[in-house]
C-alpha cells in the first residue's frame, strides 16, 4: 500500500486540527449554545414556551407550508430535471439557469417579487383587491415565497444523476412495450430515488427555515402569519430568551432531524451504487 | 441495481406519514378560525408589543360584556416606517399604531386613511406618550444626572444610530434641545453633540438592539432610552441592576393612532375598530398603558401611577429649536447633515 499523499505526517495532523476546531467553533459551539439556552430554566419553562398558543401557531403554519411546498417543488423539481438531462431542445441551458436563478437571489429580493406582483399596488393588486383575494400578508403569500426559494434543490440534485444514467435503459423499455408510466415507475424511478429522497430533504429544511424571503412577504400577525423562525426573532426581541431558544432548538432538532434522513438516504446510496 | 427492502419502504413511509400528518396537523386550527368571532389587526411598532398584549385581551373582554360578540385582536409588531410601507402595500389593518404621525402621514398619502386623521381623536390622536431618560448601571456610579454629564471624558453612552433608528433620532433631538438651552448656542450644541457621540463605542441600528448590548451585554455607562423601554428592561431584568435618570430637559414623543378607513369600510369593521381606539382613552386603557410605562394623557391614572412618571421640562419636536420633523430631518439625519458631519466612526 503506497500512502496517498506526500505531505509530512505532522502537517497532515496540523490540518485534521483545524479542520474540527473550526467545526467545533463555527458548526458545534452555536448549536450547543441554542439547547443549552433552552434549557436554562429546565423543561416546564421550555416546554411552556414550546405550548404557547402562538407558538403553536407558528409551529403548525411552518408544517403547513412545507407540507405544500415540499410536494409541489418534488415534482416541479422531477419534471424540470427530466426535461434537462432527457431532452436536447432550444432554451435548454436558459432552463438549466432558471432553475439555479432563487440559489443566486437575495432573499429579501425573492420576497420583494411577490410584494411587486400580488400588494396593494403590485401588477395584479388591484385586480385581486377587487374580489377580496388576500396574497402577500397571508398563507399564500408564505407559500409562495417558500416555493420560489426551495424551489432548485430536488432539479439540481436530480439533473446530474439522470444526465449521467443517459436515456437507454428508458429506451429498452419503450422498445419492450412498457407505457410512459410504466417505463418511470419501473425505470427511472429506481435508479434516482436516493438522490430523489436527498433533495426532497434538503427542501424541506429550507422551507422550515427560511427567514429572509417569508419575513418580507408575512406581515408578522402573531399567530396567524408568523413562521418558526420569524417567531424566534420576535421571541428575542421580547426578552423571552427561553421561548426563543426553545423555538430555535425545535427548529434546529427538525433540520438534524431530516440531515440525520440525509444521511441514511446517501448511505443507501452508496450500498444501491455497489450492489 | 438492487436495493435493500427495509430502509426503502421504512424511508418512503417516515416521507409520507410527515407530510400526511403535517397538512393533516395544519388544517385543523384554519377550520376552528374560521368560525363566526370578529377579527381586528393592529398594525403597531416595535416597543408596543407587551402593552398591546395586555390591551388586546382587556378589549376583547370588554367587546365581548358589551356586544356578546367574541372579537380576536391580534397585533404585527416590527419598525415604524417598515409597518407603514406594509400597511401601504395591503397589509389588512383595521388601525394602526404607529411611533410618527409622519409614518402614518405616508399612508394617508395613498389614500387609505383620510387626511384628517389626527384631528378625529383627542391629543392629536396619541393616546399615551413617552419620554427619553436615562438607564445607568445600580447607584449611577458614573453619577450621570443630565444631559452635560454625557459628554464628560470616560462616559460611554449607548444609543443606537440616528441613520437607521427612529428611536435614536429622538435621543438625539432630546440632547439637541437640551443644548440649545446652555450659553454658547448652536455653535455650543454642535460641539456638545460631537463629543457625546465620542462617548458612544458603537451605534446598533435599533432600539432593541442597543438594549440588548447595555443589558444583557453589559457595555457602556448609560443607555439613552425610551421611558417605557427602561422601565421594561427594569422589570425583566431586575431593579437592582440599573437606575433610571431623569433628566432636566427632554423630549415628548406622542405616538399617534389611527382607523385605516379603507380597510374598515372593506371589511365592515369601522365600528369595532373606532371602538378599539376609543377604548386606548378610557380610563381602563390609560390604566393599561400606564402599567406598561406609557405616560398616560388621563390625569387620574398619571397621578395613580405615583412618581414613575415625575414631571420634567418636555419640549415636542414642533418646538421652534427643532422646527418639526421635516426640518428635523433635513437638518441632522439626512447625508450631509449635521450628524454625518458631527460622527466619525472609530475615533
Amino acid at each position: 500500500m503506497t500512502p496517498s499523499t506526500t505531505e509530512p505526517r505532522g502537517l497532515r495532523w496540523l490540518l485534521i486540527l483545524l479542520a474540527a476546531l473550526l467545526l467545533g467553533v463555527f458548526l458545534l459551539l452555536p448549536l450547543a449554545a441554542v439547547f443549552t439556552e433552552a434549557l436554562r430554566r429546565g423543561w416546564p419553562p421550555m416546554w411552556q414556551a414550546l405550548s404557547d398558543p402562538d407558538a403553536l401557531a407558528a409551529i403548525r403554519l411552518t408544517l403547513l407550508v412545507a407540507a405544500i411546498a415540499v410536494p409541489v417543488n418534488t415534482l416541479g423539481g422531477l419534471a424540470g430535471a427530466w426535461c434537462i438531462a432527457r431532452y436536447r431542445f432550444p432554451g435548454r441551458a436558459l432552463l438549466l439557469a432558471l432553475i439555479e436563478l432563487p440559489f443566486s437571489v437575495s432573499p429579501v429580493v425573492s420576497g420583494l417579487v411577490w410584494v411587486l406582483l400580488f400588494g396593494a399596488h403590485g401588477w395584479f393588486g388591484p385586480w385581486l383587491e377587487a374580489r377580496g383575494l388576500q396574497i402577500i400578508f397571508a398563507v399564500p403569500g408564505l407559500v409562495l415565497a417558500t416555493l420560489f426559494v426551495t424551489f432548485p434543490f430536488v432539479a439540481r440534485t436530480l439533473v446530474p444523476l439522470m444526465q449521467e444514467q443517459g436515456r437507454e435503459a428508458e429506451e429498452a423499455a419503450a422498445t419492450l412495450g412498457a407505457s410512459g408510466w410504466q417505463s418511470f415507475r419501473r425505470v427511472t424511478l429506481p435508479g434516482i430515488r436516493w438522490a430523489l429522497l436527498s433533495g426532497v430533504l434538503l427542501c424541506n429544511a429550507r422551507a422550515m427555515g427560511e427567514f429572509g424571503a417569508v419575513s418580507v412577504v408575512s406581515g408578522h400577525i402573531r399567530g396567524e402569519t408568523n413562521t418558526m423562525p420569524l417567531h424566534v426573532e420576535i421571541l428575542y426581541n421580547e426578552y423571552q430568551f427561553v421561548g426563543a431558544f426553545a423555538v430555535a432548538a425545535l427548529l434546529a432538532l427538525l433540520a438534524l432531524v431530516t440531515l440525520g434522513a440525509k444521511a441514511l438516504v446517501e448511505r443507501g446510496t452508496a450500498r444501491g451504487a455497489a450492489a | 441495481m438492487t436495493l435493500p427492502a427495509l430502509p426503502r419502504r421504512l424511508l418512503l413511509g417516515t416521507a409520507l406519514g410527515a407530510s400526511l400528518g403535517a397538512s393533516l396537523g395544519a388544517a385543523a386550527p384554519h377550520a376552528a378560525r374560521a368560525q363566526g368571532a370578529a377579527q381586528l389587526l393592529n398594525v403597531s411598532y416595535d416597543p408596543t408589543r407587551e402593552f398591546y398584549r395586555a390591551f388586546n385581551a382587556a378589549f376583547a373582554g370588554q367587546w365581548k360584556a358589551r356586544t356578546g360578540q367574541t372579537v380576536r385582536a391580534n397585533a404585527s409588531h416590527g419598525g415604524s416606517g417598515r409597518q407603514a410601507r406594509a400597511v401601504i402595500d395591503g397589509l389588512q389593518a383595521d388601525v394602526v399604531t404607529l411611533a410618527l404621525a409622519y409614518d402614518i402621514d405616508a399612508i394617508a398619502e395613498r389614500g387609505l386613511i383620510a387626511p384628517d386623521w389626527q384631528k378625529r381623536l383627542p391629543y392629536n390622536s396619541a393616546p399615551y406618550t413617552s419620554t427619553i431618560v436615562f438607564l445607568v448601571r445600580k447607584g449611577n456610579p458614573k453619577a450621570l444626572r443630565d444631559w452635560g454629564d454625557l459628554a464628560r471624558p470616560g462616559v460611554s453612552v449607548i444609543t443606537p444610530n440616528p441613520k437607521t433608528s427612529g428611536g435614536a433620532r429622538w435621543n438625539y433631538l432630546a440632547g439637541w434641545a437640551w443644548a440649545l438651552r446652555q450659553p454658547g448656542g448652536e455653535r455650543a450644541a454642535q460641539d456638545y453633540l460631537a463629543t457625546l457621540f465620542r462617548n458612544v463605542p458603537v451605534l446598533d441600528t435599533g432600539a432593541r438592539g442597543s438594549t440588548t448590548s447595555f443589558v444583557q451585554r453589559g457595555q457602556g455607562d448609560v443607555l439613552l432610552a425610551w421611558e417605557n423601554e427602561a422601565y421594561l428592561a427594569l422589570a425583566e431584568f431586575g431593579t437592582d441592576k440599573f437606575d433610571i435618570v431623569h433628566p432636566s430637559l427632554s423630549i415628548l414623543a406622542e405616538p399617534p393612532v389611527a382607523v385605516v378607513d379603507r380597510n374598515v369600510d372593506r371589511r365592515g369593521t369601522r365600528a369595532l375598530a373606532e371602538a378599539y381606539l376609543q377604548a386606548l382613552y378610557a380610563p381602563e386603557g390609560q390604566a393599561l398603558a400606564a402599567r406598561h410605562h406609557y405616560r398616560p394623557r388621563d390625569e387620574a391614572a398619571l397621578a395613580a401611577a405615583g412618581d414613575r412618571f415625575p414631571r420634567l421640562e418636555l419640549v415636542t419636536i414642533d418646538d421652534p429649536a427643532l422646527g418639526g420633523w421635516r426640518r428635523a430631518q433635513a437638518t441632522h439625519f439626512n447625508d450631509g447633515g449635521l450628524f454625518d458631519r458631527i460622527y466619525q466612526p472609530g475615533q
